[in-house]
């Protein structure tokens, strides 16, 4: 890295369509590079998985939401209409479970619902309005029709040349991206 | 912004489209660029069109006499509703129940046919979900409302207050509140999230720095990551799968109001599965009513295509038929009970003063969508505006014979009553109307109202192929 003139966050090849893509990102995980990301303007599953990127946390941190909006919300209830607010109502029981469940219920999809949202936003690092990939000159077409894999020059197997190369090799149009 | 060259493909008659074989969700000949421009230029345009221009001033307008409305309702009081011993439910809760709803579909849309893999639902998502979570803010405004002190609502919720009161939890009234307000944040979420990836499109394709800034906020730098994709499809999968249960608890929630209650005619074990396929049913009514001259206006016939339409009449035949089933039931168990005060409901429902809202919510909810089971019929984009329009004004019958005739005759004949809607009943119903086409005009004119990436995954195009070698 001292030698290069100016540091750069990675290189990014161009490409038109999905195939080629998922093709691409199988190439460069064989070849060894593990640092590198695709760009895409709909989900693929096959390159999520072609990068090396098999499972993600979220499932559980909605998980663990839901199981505190489930107690949370159950023990709200039971607290308030057993410890702090007693309603003596035709002497019915103080802990009546089953009125309970519907808001249990509520509780439990609300927040799981939004440990799912800002979980993923979370894990994603958003928001964050700048990134270095901003800077390839195309790079708005990622959300139109293009596709895009950036290899980061802080893979260890990184070579400014050979890694250009490399992607060069396999058909799609390279450039650098800028730090800022 | 080349959509010239959708025109050269060979066009293929809507009838045609019929067969499910041939039956494409998206016209052919779109690729990931034409789909991107031809959706995106209609929030990007910088022509508003005259006629959203006409369409948005009278709903504006009517909006309006909403806030009007209100602003009189607190004024003087809910005395200037027609509500009364023994009718106190009225207006307010028929129209709750109805906007409630009418929400319905737009989840099930957008969470039950996803998990179902129903492709076709990628066109109408989007504006589903914005049509349910403007029915639930026209649902919210009258049990608020109806209260009486609007300013004091928040004391449903359970806070620490100096007052050292709380909620009392075992109330259907609670339960709602929390049903309600759980329904209209998660579908809010599920409206922004699906939103976000075409945020990103519309930022980089907004000319106007405004555009740029704005949608640049709101897509909160999203850059079509593959990691960002894998843990984005399992949010919304997940989020689907939250809501599927949620849309279903919400209505039933909705119809314990009436069955916790011991009012013969609401105390009804059937009424849960009941409300929600009513639900369901004039929510895809109301999908109908907007889509059709949406898809018009706007030239989206390649997206929305007759498909969509046949498909949701086939939904609408098939709620339509459980809701017939209820209403069976209701009369059947007014019988076999054998009890007098359940049989004379049914009775009085049927031949008392109410008999014609009774019998012209069977012709609208029982009998006009049986021309549905016509595949000609499904096939007349004519016929499935008016069955849906006829459908909505059903649901809104059934409400208000369900609340109405209820109450009106119970069990004391000296406190029997009449009720009707006053003026104000009606201009703040027909106001709630005007709010959510208002609403629904500004979502038209500034969001992407099909979900572009969405649209972009079911192309041929998106398939990957596998590797020659």
């Amino acid at each position: 890295m001292k030698e290069e003139p100016s540091p750069i966050y990675g290189l990014m090849a161009e490409f038109d369509n999905p195939t080629e893509i998922v093709a691409a990102a199988h190439r460069a995980y064989e070849e060894g590079y593990r640092n590198m990301d695709a760009f895409t303007p709909f989900p693929i599953e096959e390159l999520s998985e072609a990068i090396g990127f098999h499972h993600n946390r979220l499932p559980l941190i909605v998980l663990i939401g839901g199981i505190v909006g489930c107690l949370g919300g159950y023990l709200l209830q039971y607290w308030v209409a057993v410890i702090e607010y007693p309603l003596n109502i035709g002497g019915r029981p103080f802990h009546s479970w089953p009125a309970f469940i519907p808001i249990t219920f509520e509780t439990t999809v609300l927040v799981a619902a939004l440990s799912a949202v800002f979980g993923m936003l979370a894990l994603n690092g958003l928001p964050r309005p700048h990134h270095p990939v901003f800077n390839v000159p195309n790079f708005k077409l990622a959300s139109r029709d293009h596709f895009f894999l950036c290899i980061e020059s802080k893979d260890p197997k990184f070579d400014r040349k050979q890694t250009r190369q490399f992607l060069e090799g396999l058909g799609g149009k390279v450039s650098d991206v800028e730090l800022s | 912004m080349s959509t010239k060259d959708i025109e050269t493909q060979e066009y293929i008659p809507d009838h045609l489209l019929d067969e499910p074989t041939i039956t494409p969700v998206i016209r052919p000949g779109h690729t990931f660029g034409t789909v991107t421009d031809k959706i995106s230029a209609i929030a990007l345009t910088r022509k508003t069109p005259r006629g959203w221009y006409i369409g948005f001033a009278i709903a504006f307008a009517l909006a309006m006499m909403l806030f009007y409305s209100l602003a009189q309702l607190v004024l003087v009081g809910t005395g200037i509703w027609g509500l009364n011993v023994p009718v106190a439910w009225g207006f307010a809760i028929i129209n709750l129940v109805w906007w409630i709803g009418i929400g319905h579909a737009g989840t099930l849309i957008s969470a039950i046919l996803l998990l179902l893999r129903q492709n076709w639902r990628t066109s109408i998502n989007r504006f589903a979900e914005a049509m349910t979570l403007f029915a639930v803010a026209c649902a919210g405004i009258f049990p608020v409302f109806h209260t009486g002190r609007p300013w004091l609502a928040y004391w449903l919720f359970p806070y620490p207050n100096t007052m050292k009161m709380w909620p009392n939890f075992r109330s259907p009234l609670m339960w709602d509140v929390f049903a309600i307000s759980t329904y209209a944040s998660v579908s809010a979420l599920f409206w922004f999230i699906g939103l976000i990836p075409d945020f990103a499109t519309l930022r980089d394709r907004a000319r106007s720095r405004s555009g740029q800034v704005i949608y640049g906020m709101l897509a909160m730098g999203w850059r079509g990551s593959a990691r960002h994709w894998h843990r984005y499809e399992t949010a919304y999968l997940l989020l689907a799968g939250l809501a599927t249960p949620l849309v279903l608890s919400v209505h039933t929630v909705i119809s314990f109001d009436f069955t916790i209650g011991i009012t013969p005619g609401w105390h009804a074990t059937i009424f849960p599965p009941y409300f929600v396929a009513g639900a369901i049913y004039a929510g895809f009514a109301m999908v109908l009513i907007l889509a059709i001259p949406i898809r018009k206006f706007y030239g989206l016939e390649d997206f929305i295509t007759m498909r969509h339409l046949r498909n949701m009449a086939k939904i609408m035949l098939a709620t339509g038929l459980i809701v017939g089933y209820g209403y069976m039931m209701e009369a059947f168990f007014g019988w076999y009970s054998a009890n007098q005060y359940e049989g004379f409901m049914i009775r009085n429902r049927m031949t008392g003063p109410y008999a014609p809202f009774y019998w012209a919510l069977i012709f609208c909810n029982i009998i006009a969508p049986q021309i549905l089971w016509s595949r000609r019929m499904r096939n007349s984009v004519p016929v499935l505006f008016i069955t849906a329009l006829i459908v909505s004004v059903g649901m809104w019958l059934e409400r208000f014979v369900i609340v109405v005739t209820s109450l009106h005759r119970d069990y004391l004949p000296s406190s029997w009553g009449m009720y009707r809607g006053s003026f104000w009943d009606w201009s703040t119903f027909i106001g709630t109307i005007g709010l959510f086409v208002a609403l629904l005009f500004l979502f038209l004119r500034f969001l992407p109202m099909i979900s572009i990436f969405e649209m972009r995954t079911i192309l041929p195009q998106a398939e990957v192929k596998e590797a020659k070698e």
